[in-house]
């Protein structure tokens, strides 16, 4: 009981990455609350192949869902075996990756354990909470905080009643690490047919097909990115030359991507990719906060905006008044020049 | 075959095009100040319904909100498209409703319309941006589920083939009905208003949105189609316990407005003294190249 959970999402045998970020945090949330971590794996082929990429980060105990109805993911399978596997667990927490799989999966479990559920948080603490109408402390809550509103405000969301309390969070907002501390290692395999009914197989995927990222915006050590200011299609296209010439990858607000300048892939901020580069250049980017939390930890920021008080300069270590049109040419030419 | 097909749709302030004019003093959101609008992925998913209607004759298209009484308007911005009916959930007891209390007054409601074999909405909402409003009402309904949906390609003996994105990919899945589908923003755009639609319903309205004395009384009275349907948490017999602040699970324990922590930072011109010495300072301290 009360122990922390994270669903560890995978492709094939593979466990997504934001999954192994969310133990890294799932393992700091259970040492600070005095319990354990425990991780859930569903689909096909699992076992043997994702214990070793799981337990490494400080899982206690690991649940491995191995059948064939349970790749590739649909609903109501993978919503049957969390709802079963918590009412007999207790969990207080139950973190998933803010990906497809998570925003599809999550609300499903919530809805029927009438559990809150916090979308997209940037940020998940402990902390206590009194309230306002009935004057009941509650301590070791979990703060699941995010922009909200079109992310003008940042909103602290607790569940004090209702157990557990979820989350999820985006690919890249969290850093995975390795536990450096010990922790039990247990992997169990539950017999899949006592939490999934056939009922539930119903939904058939008759074609699935990924393909590998076809860039590292996540890891990039230097990060361009363009916002509505870029003016056109072709503005845009620019960012990918400048991008070249500085090894690069080309990033994108939001209001770049609704006008349909840039695939939505490269999307940066709350609802798109989190970046932690060396440089992030922004160019003709206002600086909404959802966008602001996609690339906050940037070490260097530069801002080139033709409004002197455009939101983003206020968090630029370097601000360049004038139009992209005009400066990113210029950085092309004088990097080419001073490079060598 | 003919299909009883349902659309939820939000009315949600323009939360992208934030300006000054829409921060009070304090810095809060003023959200009067915002226009009021059709959720944009919710359009997306009227049009996939209509295109349903089509390829199914006999099929009808009904728009289910919920809102203050303004949020009528949605109703009509649905049937100007070619929507048959709406239905809009109206109740201070459902006002400070999470995600979950939404989903619960929603669902109630599709019970009370019964026999739905299709409800379908956007992906999320531009106010919330959560996607989780869909999946709690298909899992209190236990309703089959599709999200991310492109394009309903067909539905053939009660089943629906769907294609939908994925992460980095594309998927294409069989679903029976009935069957809640969520739609991208990215989905094919929503048709325009037509013209004679516009002129047969730009009167039609919700009774809580009319003045006590009405002008347009008779109109009512002679053409009931103009009169939108409008419940409350009793008449789709709601417990009032699930529903708004009091149903929903998760409170906002604070929010704060957004104040960047400011640095110091270097001002520059986009001369070419300026942009060169920039570049200079970055090769030195190896922090490009």
């Amino acid at each position: 009981m009360d122990n922390v959970f994270v669903y560890c999402e995978t492709e094939g045998a593979i466990v997504a990455e934001v999954s192994q970020e969310l133990l890294t945090k799932g393992r700091k949330l259970a040492d600070e609350l005095g319990v354990e971590l425990h991780a859930i794996a569903a689909g096909t082929g699992l076992k043997g192949q994702v214990e070793p990429q799981i337990l490494p980060y400080g899982v206690d105990k690991l649940f491995v869902f191995d059948d064939p109805v349970l790749f590739p993911y649909t609903s109501a399978p993978h919503t049957d075996i969390l709802v079963g596997l918590f009412r007999e667990e207790k969990p207080q927490i139950c973190l998933m990756g803010a990906t497809v799989i998570g925003r599809d999966l999550g609300p499903r479990v919530s809805s029927s354990l009438t559990s809150g559920l916090t979308a997209d948080c940037t940020q998940l603490e402990i902390g206590s909470y009194t309230d306002a109408r009935t004057g009941r402390e509650y301590k070791n809550l979990l703060y699941q905080i995010r922009p909200a509103f079109g992310g003008n405000i940042v909103a602290t969301i607790v569940n004090p009643e209702h157990r557990p309390q979820m989350a999820t969070v985006r690919s890249g907002v969290m850093q995975k690490a390795v536990y450096a501390g010990s922790a039990r290692g247990e992997v169990v395999y539950p017999e899949v047919g006592k939490y999934v009914s056939p009922e539930a197989c119903v939904v058939k995927v008759l074609d699935h097909h990924v393909e590998a990222a076809k860039h590292n915006l996540k890891g990039a050590s230097i990060v361009v990115a363009g916002g509505y200011g870029m003016g056109s299609k072709e503005g845009f296209d620019s960012l990918f030359e400048l991008a070249r010439v500085l090894h690069a990858e080309v990033g994108a607000s939001r209001a770049a991507v609704d006008a349909g300048w840039c695939e939505p892939d490269r999307q940066i901020g709350q609802t798109g990719v989190t970046v932690h580069p060396k440089v992030y250049i922004a160019c003709g980017i206002s600086g909404q906060i959802q966008h602001i939390a996609g690339m906050q930890d940037s070490k260097i920021i530069i801002s080139i905006n033709s409004d002197p008080d455009a939101p983003i300069n206020q968090i630029a270590d370097y601000v360049i008044t004038g139009t992209v049109e005009e400066v990113v040419p210029k950085l092309i030419k004088y990097y080419k020049k001073n490079s060598k | 075959m003919k299909l009883k097909i349902v659309v939820l749709a939000k009315q949600v302030p323009d939360t992208r095009n934030v300006g000054k004019e829409a921060m009070t003093p304090e810095g809060t959101v003023n959200r009067a100040a915002l226009p009021a609008i059709f959720n944009p992925d919710d359009l997306n998913a009227l049009e996939q319904a209509l295109r349903l209607k089509e390829a199914n004759p006999g099929s009808t298209v009904g728009v289910l909100t919920m809102g203050p009484p303004r949020a009528g308007e949605i109703i009509r911005q649905g049937l100007y498209r070619g929507a048959d009916t709406g239905w809009l959930l109206t109740d201070r007891l459902f006002a400070g409703a999470d995600t979950l209390a939404t989903s619960y007054a929603l669902a109630t409601a599709i019970r009370k319309i019964g026999d739905v074999d299709v409800v379908i909405g956007g992906r999320q909402a531009i106010d919330g941006d959560t996607a989780q409003v869909g999946p709690q009402v298909a899992q209190k309904l236990g309703l089959n589920q599709v999200t991310y949906a492109e394009e309903i390609l067909g539905i053939t003996d009660g089943k629906a083939t769907i294609r939908r994105h994925i992460d980095g990919g594309v998927e294409t899945v069989e679903a029976p009905l009935p069957l809640l589908v969520t739609v991208n923003g990215s989905a094919a755009p929503c048709r325009p208003q037509h013209a004679k639609l516009v002129m047969k319903y730009k009167h039609a309205s919700c009774p809580l949105e009319r003045p006590a004395d009405d002008p347009r009384a008779e109109l009512y009275a002679q053409k009931p189609y103009l009169t939108l349907t409008q419940w409350s948490v009793a008449d789709i017999d709601g417990d009032t316990a699930q529903c708004g602040l009091a149903g929903s699970p998760t409170k906002v324990k604070s929010v704060v407005n957004i104040a960047f922590q400011a640095k110091e930072s270097k001002t520059l011109s986009a001369s070419d003294a300026d942009v060169e010495g920039l570049v200079k300072e970055l090769l030195a301290e190896k922090i490009i190249g």
